[in-house]
This record gives C-alpha cells, structure tokens and sequence, in this order.
C-alpha cells in the first residue's frame, strides 16, 4: 500500500483505505450497467432504470466511502504537509514512444464532484422513475443517463488528460443523446445538434491545449518526476515549477479554457444551454444544471496551476477568465428577465451562476468556486426537478410560466417550499447554502485585486434575486391560469411531450382533478436536496470561524513543496511520495508555490489568499440581494397581477425600452450570428465544392474506370479469346485428328499385317537386345 | 557335338517360320509355319536337357507337342468355319474393316 | 536337309507339296531328337505330330477345297518384308549363339535320360501342367466339335 516512506519524522504517514485505492470502481459500475441495459433492459421488469438506480447507488456509496477516507486521510497529516493524492495508474496502451494510460487520481476536488455527481445522479434516476414513467423510449434513457454518469466519473477520477479527455467526449455525447430524447419533433433535434456543435467548437481548444502542454511538459514531467505528460500531477507539477515558457503555457491555458467556455456555457458559447432545456426535465437537472455544466469550470480547477501561471491569476487585475465570467454574469441573468418558460429561467441562472465560478477561479478563489460548485448543484438540481414536477403534475408538460402556472403554492405545497429554500440557496441569503459559497467567491475576488469585478458580481446578485422573485409569483402565486386552472388544453408546449401520448393516458386523472402534488417519487428526491440547499453551506461556513472550515481543509491541495524520492512502481501501485516540507513552512504562512520555482522537490497547486471574512461585507451583499427580490417583487405585483397601468406595458409603450426588450429577447441575436452568418458562411461554399467534386471527380474516375474496362474487355474478347484460345481448340482437335488418321493403317483387320508387324517388331527388339548385352 | 550346331539348326528353323507366318496367304501354310516354330523350340529344348543333364527338357517338350497338336486341331477347326463364312481362307479377305 | 525342307515349306506353290515338306522337317526333327538321346520324345513326336497333326492338315487342305496342285494364290504382300525380318532374326540369333556358347561341346554323359525318368518327372514336380495339358486337350477337342457342327 502507499504508505510514505517515513524518512522526514515531521511528517504522519497518509492513511489509505479500500474505496480510495478502489476508486476507479466507481465510473466502470456504470458503464458495466450502461452495457447491462442497452443488452437486456428491455426484458426486465422495470425496463431496466433498476439497474441504472442500482449501479448509481453503488457508485454512491463507494463515493461516499473515498470521501470519507479522505477525509481521514486528510486529518491524519499534519499542518502544512501535502496530502498527496491516492494515484493509480495502468498502462494503456504504449506506441511510438508515448505511454497511454488509464487511471485514477484521487484527491479533495475528486472526491467532492465524484460525491456531487454520484449523489445527484441516483436522485434523479429516482425521480425519472416516476417522471418519465410509460416514455417511449424509457431504456434508452436510462442507459444514456447511467452512461452520462459514468463519463463524468470517469472524467472527474482521472489521472490523465487522456482519460479526462475521454470522459469529456462521453459527456457530450450523452448530452446530445438526451436532450434529443425526444427528437421526433425538431425544436429538440436542432437543440441537441446546436449543444453538440457548439461543445465541439470549444472542445478543439481542449485537444490543442492538452497537445500542448504534453509536448511542453513531457520532457520535464519524465526527468523530474518519471510520469508522462499527459499526466494532470504532472502538468500541475511543471507549471509550477517555473519551467515552461511563459507563452506557451499562456496559449495553452487559453486554448484550455475555450474547452470550458463551450462546456459551461459561458459567453460567447452560452447559447446551447438555454435550448438545450428541450431535453426532459431529469436531464436538465442532472446535465444541465449540477453535473456536466461544472465540468468546465473542474477542467480549470483541476488543471490550475497551468491557469495560475498562465493568465498570470494573482498577479494582475484582469485575465481572460474573469473578464468571461464577469460577462456571462451580467447578460445571462438580464435574459433571464424575458424568459416565460420556467426552465430557461433556470437554464439562464445556471450560466450565470456558472460565470460566478469562472469569476471566483479566474480570480484566485479556487476554494469558493469549488465550493460554489458543490451547493450550486443542490440548490439547482432541486429548483429543476421542482419545475418538473409542476409541469408533470401542475401544468401539463407545459413549461411555459405565463400562461399555464400561477397560484401553485396552494396545491402543491411540497414543491413549493422546496422551491423556496433554493431559491434562497441560490440568492444568497444567510443561513442557505449559498451564501456561504457565492459570497466568498465575491469577498474573495475582491480581496485578490479585481475590485472591479467584485462590483459586477455584486450587480449580479441583485439581478439574480430578481429575476428568481419574478419567477417564483408568475408560478406559485397570483392566479392560476391555463393549466394550473384545470384547463385540460395542452395545445402547445415546446417541450416534445406532445407526442407521448402513450405516457398521457397512462396518467390522465388529470383532467378530472386539476393540479396537485407529485407522488413521493419526485417530492422526495426534492426534499432531500432542499435540505442540502440549506445545510451544506455549513461544511464551509467562513464566517464562523476556522474550524468551521471543513471543506477547506479537506478539499483545498495545500501549497506545499514536495520532494519525491521515488518514483511509481509498475502498473497499478500507488505513486510512492514523500512529502516533505520544509518543516520552517508550516500552515498560514506562505510557501514559495506559485510564486517562485521551489529549490528542490516540487509543487503541486499554487498558494492562494483567502480574504477574511467581515460580517460588514456580508452585510453589504445581503443588502444588495434583499433589495433585488423586494423591488423585483413589487414589481412584479404591479406589472402581472394588478396590471397597474402605470407600469404594465412599460416597454410598448417606450420604444427605447421596447427594443431593449426585444434585444433580449432575441438573446442579442448571437443565435443569428452563429447560424446565419458563421455557420452559413463556412457551410454553405464547403458543400458547393464537396458536391462538384462529387460529381466531377469522383464520378468522373468512375465513368472512365468502366469505359476503359469496356474497352479491354472487348479487345480481350477479340483477340484472345477468339484468336488464341480457339485456335488452340482447333488446332488441338486437328491434330488429333491426323494422328489418328495417320495411325489407322495399323488398325487394318489384316491378320498378315498384324503379324508381320509383330515379328519385324520381335527382330528389332532382338537385334537392340543383342547389341545392348553385347 | 557342338552345342551350337542344334541351336543354329533350331534358330534357322525358327526364322523360317517366322517368314513363313508373315508371307503366307493361306490360313493352313500359316498354321503350318507355326509348326515350324514349334519345333525349332523343341530342337532348342531338347539340346538344352542333354547340355545340362536334366529332363526338364524332355518333360517340356513333350508338353509342347502335347499343346501343337491342340492347337492345330482348334485352329483347323477355325479355318473350316471361315472357310464356311467366306468361301475362302485366304487371311487377306478376313478384314471386314474400312481403310 | 531338314533347312530344305523348312524352305521348301515357306516357299512352294502347292498346298499340299508343302504339307509333305513339312512332314519331311518333322521326320528330320525327330532324327534330331534322336541324336540328342531322347528316345522317348522322338517317338511321340513321329507319332503325334506326323501320324496325327499333319493328317489333320490334309484333312484341313481337302476340306477347305485348297486348289490341288500349282495356287499362286499363296503369297501376300508382307512376302519382301518378311526375308529382312527373318534374316535380322538369324543375325541377332546367330550373334547371341556364338558369342554364348562358343565351342561348347556337348558333354558325354552316363546320366542318360531314360523314359523312366521323364514320367517320374511328368507325374511328379510337373504333375500340374500335366492336368492343365490334360485340359487344353479337353478344350481343344469340344472346341473343334464346336465349331465344325454344321448349323
């Protein structure tokens, strides 16, 4: 096992155990249940989600048992000592002098999303039990979701960009797979091919910058530390170790982060995730909204140092993610003003909340972001499957806020505190989790420098309670309208469920009671995650104190210089690291990681500032935020319910208004640009050449392919199968012919010939045998 | 006596057999030079015996007679029969084949 | 003489003239028999082969309404391949002959052969041809009735 070798006595060995060595168990049982249900799903009793729920249960536990050895792991090293991270390795596949290998790689950030993942997973697995139930392709979908959740564990456990890149390419494809779901009607196809493509655009920036940087660090990583530079320790390692060129690691930390633009959705990638809502509701809770969203911002957190040293992150007032995130804050949360269906409000709050992480990451806040990601993916997986379960049992599959919600807080009361604790969660107000996590990404921003972005991600808050507030009284307060009232008209929703009908009349007490609440296999699922809504902010709660700090020590790589004295044995162990800090370095005080090349022995993450907290600054933002929902809530009032005169109509009425309005509502027409005019341009002449070359060449070699064959195969005809051939027939036949003719004399029936042939033929053989005997 | 003088009077003999079976039209002078033959061989026969002191020669040459005599009978019996066919026993006009 | 006679058998122009030639190389074979000491076969020769085999030549002559006296009709075509024949015979014979066996004399012996002997010989080692000998003539006998049947 990988015990250190104990040479420094400063230094406690680091505990292992069973789950964390085992952890690469926890993405193959999905993929092994992915294969299950795809070959016998059909057959099984419940169509295989059993196997789905089962296999996610088991990854949840393992993933709950890694965690919590980790955390042993973690408490059992002493202050300042790098916990090294449980890394296994096998060799993949060796050719031409690169080493492909397979492995897992973990350590506090792994262990937080593989929890996050693993955990949101099997509730909604869960809840699609109930939602999807009758679908017509209800296999299917379980495959692809089980399948979406191996890639993403497969990803976050991965020791090398190789792998993670594999996990990466799971993950969209299972994206487009779902939300294609139900792709018979083509608002939902077209989604799903804009999410993949615009995936793919980003994903060119990941295969550049992993390219990059293994041919960067290759050389480095194998000398230093005998691992290949595909290896994430490794490239963590060379960044830091004031090696790599300035520009080349620039360039790749761009090229990186293009990947996480296009995977998270920020600006100017951002527009498939709103369309992307086309999907069922599971899959935008799961993919959309906790899981596959924050792979982006993983990318940047795991591979950080490369960031940190690249963009320059501590050292200067803006870098290109900062300024990314700051943007997508602001324009994703003022679409989300003009949004009617529910969903997209949510999809629109997700980008923006993911430009938050970007903002906290491009700003040297990795612990908040990485926090943020862990409460985000409650609070939000909780207000999606809230929404689906208004539009299963509320509103007829109808997502649409304006015309079939309203008033829902009196029939559905489960659904409706929960969507209210999330919603708290997700504005940030004391004691929910968010704020917590979104606080101290804008304490910390502001506290490493960027104070100008610190403002935006204030302004962002205000307009995030907003938007939530007006969402939250279009659906559970006011009037019911359409179908909240208990009109059965589902004419038209742009959600695919139109054509199940088959799932209709599996369930259609509908009609006959009108709204109410979900059956227990949707509303438990959203209880639980609403009291992680609430609670989880505690497992980091700074303003308490320190020792409130739970995820901080656990989660956070501790910047300090490791000396490896030996290198990982043969497929499958451990890699065998001594830690060994410079003993005078110990816990606050700064290591020379990030900063400086280290002497001797190497680092692994880079030290970062954590701001401290002032209840005076949460004041501030707690200010800030309330302001939002009451003025959004008065609003509101005025604008939905009392159609006060004054304000309803605002923006017909005042045409600067309304085509700010309309701006908006066309998501600042970067749909058109990316389609018609990108799109077009690239496509259209492409496929002109493509057809004439079709055409002219390739069907051209074939037509003189086959006259020139005609022509040979005619000649052949003529000249040797008629000349030569034939003629040696003939020839062959007349020749027999004449010997037979010239023989027949023998043939004469003369009995004298017979026997004057017969005695000339004795003498001479007489005379041959006297001679030869002679 | 010379052993010789036996085989070459056998050996003369023989050959003039020969030419008479080749020569001869008449399917009887045939069988006739076939006589001849065989007795050439038994001239032969009988020398060899004395020369070597056995009567295994003796012993074969009677045999020889023995199957002559046979012989002629079968085949004079033959010749009677194409003489009743053809009105003739000349071996040129047994041939009933083309070319 | 015996050589004239032979000739004189492959040349005449009368069947029968021929036929008595043939009786004359018989007699002289068997004079030959005779001086090779055995007795016993030369007997047997004149009486089968000239008392018996060459009275069913004549018979064969008479039946067959054979042309007495001068037939030209006796010769076919092959004669002048037949005196090449027979003369490159004689030659490749004479050639062995006297190359083998020289001035080989015939030995003098007392181990004359007896008749005595001859039977012990036929009804002893030579027993079997002598059965099969007994059938030829057997087939030989039925066959020429056989055939001679007028039907």
């Amino acid at each position: 096992m990988n015990i250190l070798a104990a040479e420094s006595e400063v230094l406690a060995p680091l505990a292992t155990g069973w789950f964390m060595d085992n952890a690469w168990l926890i993405p193959v049982v999905p993929t092994v249940a992915f294969a299950l249900i795809i070959l016998i799903g059909k057959r099984l009793p419940m169509k295989g989600s059993e196997l789905g729920v089962f296999s996610m249960v088991i990854s949840l536990v393992l993933s709950a048992g890694t965690a919590y050895q980790w955390i042993q792991r973690v408490n059992g090293t002493s202050e300042g000592q790098f916990v090294s991270p449980v890394v296994r390795s096998w060799s993949w596949w060796q050719s031409g002098g690169f080493d492909f290998g397979i492995g897992q790689h973990v350590d506090g950030l792994s262990v937080v999303v593989l929890f996050v993942v693993a955990f949101i997973s099997t509730l909604v697995q869960v809840y699609s039990l109930e939602y999807l139930r009758g679908d017509r392709r209800y296999t299917h979908f379980f495959a692809a979701l089980t399948l979406f959740s191996g890639g993403m564990l497969a990803m976050v456990l991965a020791d090398n960009m190789i792998l993670f890149l594999l996990g990466w390419e799971i993950m969209g494809l299972c994206s487009f797979i779902l939300i294609g779901h139900w792709w018979e009607e083509d608002a939902n196809s077209r989604a799903a091919l804009k999410a993949f493509f615009t995936l793919r655009t980003g994903d060119m920036g990941l295969l550049v910058g992993i390219s990059m940087l293994y041919f960067a660090a290759n050389d480095w990583t194998q000398a230093n530390l005998g691992l290949s530079g595909f290896s994430i320790r490794g490239i963590s390692a060379w960044a830091l170790s004031g090696e790599p060129n300035s520009s080349v690691i620039t360039i790749a930390a761009v090229a990186l982060f293009i990947a996480s633009i296009g995977k998270s959705g920020q600006f100017p990638l951002h527009t498939w995730l709103p369309d992307a809502m086309a999907g069922p509701t599971p899959v935008s809770s799961l993919l959309h909204s906790s899981t596959m969203v924050v792979a982006g911002v993983f990318l940047v957190a795991r591979l950080y140092p490369v960031f940190f040293v690249g963009l320059d992150i501590l050292g200067s007032g803006g870098n290109l993610i900062v300024i990314i995130g700051g943007i997508t804050i602001v324009i994703s949360a003022a679409l989300a003003f003009v949004q009617d269906d529910i969903k997209r409000v949510l999809a629109y709050s997700t980008v923006s909340q993911l430009g938050y992480m970007m903002l906290g990451l491009g700003a040297g806040a990795w612990l908040p972001a990485v926090f943020h990601i862990f409460t985000h993916a409650f609070f939000k997986a909780c207000l999606f499957l809230g929404a689906g379960s208004i539009s299963h049992s509320a509103s007829h599959h109808s997502f649409d806020m304006k015309k079939d919600m309203g008033g829902l807080r009196k029939v559905m009361p489960i659904t409706f505190a929960t969507w209210i604790v999330s919603t708290l969660a997700l504005c940030g107000v004391f004691p929910f989790s968010g704020f917590f996590s979104k606080d101290e990404i804008i304490d910390n921003v502001g506290h490493n420098g960027y104070n100008t972005f610190m403002i935006i991600g204030l302004v962002g808050a205000f307009m995030t309670a907003a938007y939530m507030t007006r969402a939250t009284y279009l659906t559970f307060f006011g009037e019911p309208r359409g179908a909240s009232a208990g009109h059965a008209a589902h004419s038209h929703d742009p959600h695919g469920a139109s054509a199940p009908h088959d799932s209709h009349a599996a369930h259609d007490p509908h009609g006959a009671t009108g709204p109410h609440e979900s059956g227990l296999l949707i509303t438990v699922p959203l209880i639980i995650l609403s009291v992680l809504a609430l609670g989880s902010g505690f497992l980091n709660a700074t303003p308490f104190g320190e020792s409130w700090e739970r995820m901080k020590l656990w989660v956070e790589p501790r910047a300090s210089v490791v000396i490896a004295d030996s290198y990982p044995g043969g497929p499958g162990e451990s890699l065998k690291l001594a830690s060994g800090a410079v003993p005078a370095e110990e816990s606050h005080s700064k290591s020379v990681c990030g900063s400086a090349t280290p002497e001797k022995g190497v680092c692994y993450a880079p030290q970062l500032n954590h701001a401290p907290f002032k209840w005076s600054k949460a004041l501030v933002s707690l200010l800030i935020v309330l302001a939002g929902m009451a003025i959004s809530w008065v609003l509101s009032i005025l604008v939905f319910t009392e159609r006060d005169p004054r304000v309803a109509g605002l923006t017909s009425r005042i045409k600067v208004l309304g085509l700010g309005h309309k701006f908006l509502v066309d998501k600042y027409y970067l749909d058109h640009l990316y389609e018609n005019v990108v799109v077009r341009s690239v496509a259209y002449p492409i496929s002109q050449a493509a057809y004439w070359f079709n055409q002219n060449v390739l069907d051209g070699v074939l037509h003189t392919v086959a006259r020139f064959a005609k022509r040979l195969s005619a000649w052949v005809y003529k000249n040797i199968d008629q000349r030569v051939v034939d003629t040696t027939v003939n020839n062959s036949a007349v020749l027999t012919k004449s010997v037979g003719t010239a023989a027949q004399p023998t043939q004469s029936g003369r009995v004298s010939q017979y026997g004057a042939l017969l005695f000339s033929a004795a003498a001479i053989a007489a005379l041959v045998l006297v001679i030869i005997n002679t | 006596m010379f052993v010789n003088q036996f085989l070459f009077l056998a050996a003369v003999l023989f050959c003039i057999g020969v030419y008479g079976v080749v020569a001869r039209k008449n399917a009887v002078l045939m069988l006739m030079s076939t006589e001849l033959i065989l007795n050439s061989v038994n001239i032969n026969l009988l020398a060899f015996a004395m020369r070597n002191g056995s009567t295994d020669g003796h012993t074969f040459a009677l045999y020889i007679i023995a199957v002559a005599a046979a012989e002629v009978g079968v085949g004079l019996g033959l010749v009677l029969l194409v003489y009743r066919n053809k009105k003739s026993i000349s071996v040129d006009e047994l041939s009933e084949m083309r070319g | 003489m015996m050589v004239v006679a032979a000739l004189r058998v492959v040349t005449t122009n009368n069947v029968v003239h021929a036929a008595l030639w043939l009786v004359a190389v018989l007699a002289g074979a068997s004079g030959q028999y005779i001086l090779l000491a055995a007795e016993f076969v030369a007997i047997t020769q004149v009486l089968v082969y000239i008392g018996a085999v060459m009275v069913l030549f004549l018979f064969g002559t008479m039946l067959t309404r054979a042309r007495i006296g001068f037939d030209s009709d006796l010769n076919n075509s092959y004669k002048r391949l037949g005196i090449p024949v027979a003369v490159v015979m004689m030659g490749a014979m004479g050639l062995a002959l006297i190359r083998s066996f020289g001035d080989e004399k015939l030995p003098v012996s007392d181990n004359i052969v007896s008749t005595q002997r001859v039977s012990d010989q036929i009804f002893g080692p030579y027993l079997l041809p002598f059965w099969a000998l007994s059938f030829v003539l057997l087939a030989a006998i039925i066959g020429a009735i056989v055939l001679a049947r007028k039907d």
